[in-house]
């Protein structure tokens, strides 16, 4: 698998409202280039973000999670970032015990003006879940490979986070 | 409350294994304030199994339900139907739910996901310590309100052992000394004269050495 030359990452990344989604709209502008399996989902803070999500992203296929929150001391809600440093840190040990590698989850903190440094965050995860290989639970709960856009749980919810964009 | 705290998934996964359709069946009191076992927890203990079972190449169905009580058979009979479809029941409940629902369910497998820890507060957000040992015999009144079984590492009842350092005890430095504790919680409430009050040894036939405790209330049997 390690080989695998054609292997493109299916990463997701969790890109905080305030920031780092805004250093992502930034980079576009910047026609900077970044790995294309990246699959960016705005929260409205890392905070936000349960267990329960990381959980299911890993369940459901992705190869690697990206978590993106703001400069720390800058949360727009005080401490929400803080809080999601602490979590991942607690949910890297549950997916090492459940057997999926902790570095495919990873935590990040970029400023909206961080454009390149998130480019550069990205090709590096990808470089990351290149050399683990692809999520070793491989299929879904189908049986099937999963698609991007079907990771979502429904499709009503995926109209709905496009229609924000 | 009971405090509880989650077992590693390998262990869970272990005694699971061998069972195609498991359910994972979580308990709203106790544990899921202590943020052990709640419908929370159960998804997320789920959804680590589930990981655990495909890595493992296995085909282990991973169902989930929570019930408000596991201790208590009418709340369990609110999961019947669901633990009738499943081969196996993972508990997240605490020690008495688990055999709670192995009493009510001869047939049926059923897991410990947690280990029970204590009877315990929440101390500050995601701090939990323990206050009482169930002796069977309670003294707090005599002193101030703080337990010297439960946090007197010695379970001293007259005076302190004399090894304290500071405030603090002498078999964990990270704890304070309970008659410490005592001695100027008495002093606030202004019963120092009740540190003076020997006590007997304590009646340990009322505690756990004394086999399984039961309590039966004529007045209130059908």
């Amino acid at each position: 698998m390690m080989n695998d030359k054609t292997f493109e990452p299916k990463i997701i990344a969790f890109c905080c409202h305030y920031c780092a989604y805004a250093s992502a709209d930034l980079a576009g502008s910047m026609r900077l280039q970044y790995p294309s399996g990246v699959r960016i989902i705005r929260t409205p803070c890392t905070g936000r973000l349960e267990t329960e999500y990381y959980m299911r992203a890993f369940e459901n296929g992705a190869d690697g999670v990206l978590v993106a929150g703001c400069l720390e001391g800058g949360c727009h809600f005080i401490e929400g970032n803080l809080l999601a440093k602490k979590r991942v840190a607690a949910i890297r040990d549950i997916l090492e015990e459940s057997g999926i590698e902790k570095e495919r989850l990873r935590m990040v903190n970029i400023s909206a003006a961080m454009a390149v440094n998130l480019a550069a965050v990205i090709s590096e995860m990808v470089k990351t879940i290149k050399e683990l290989g692809p999520n070793p639970i491989g299929k879904t709960n189908s049986g099937l490979e999963i698609e991007f856009g079907e990771a979502l749980p429904s499709g009503k919810e995926s109209e709905t986070l496009n229609s924000r964009h | 409350m009971i405090v509880a705290q989650r077992k590693k998934i390998p262990e869970i996964f272990d005694v699971i294994q061998k069972h195609k359709n498991v359910l994972v069946l979580g308990c709203g009191t106790c544990v899921t304030v202590c943020l052990a076992g709640g419908e929370r927890e159960v998804s997320i203990i789920s959804s680590a199994l589930r990981i655990a079972s495909r890595k493992e190449g296995k085909k282990i169905k991973v169902n989930e339900f929570t019930i408000e009580r596991q201790c208590d058979n009418v709340f369990i009979e609110g999961a019947a139907e669901e633990i009738k479809k499943n081969d196996a029941v993972l508990s997240l409940g605490c020690g008495a739910g688990v055999q709670a629902i192995a009493e009510r369910y001869p047939d049926k497998p059923v897991y410990a996901g947690l280990d029970t820890a204590f009877l315990g507060i929440l101390e500050s957000r995601g701090v939990w310590t323990e206050k009482c040992v169930q002796c069977g015999t309670c003294v707090l009144s005599d002193f101030g309100g703080i337990c010297p079984v439960t946090r007197c590492a010695k379970h001293m009842l007259n005076g302190p052992c004399g090894g304290s350092r500071e405030d603090r005890c002498e078999i964990r430095a990270d704890q304070p000394c309970a008659w410490q504790l005592i001695y100027k919680r008495l002093k606030n409430i202004d019963q120092v004269d009740k540190i003076a009050k020997g006590h007997p040894l304590r009646d340990r036939s009322k505690s756990i050495d004394g086999g399984v405790r039961t309590i039966i209330r004529e007045d209130h049997r059908i």
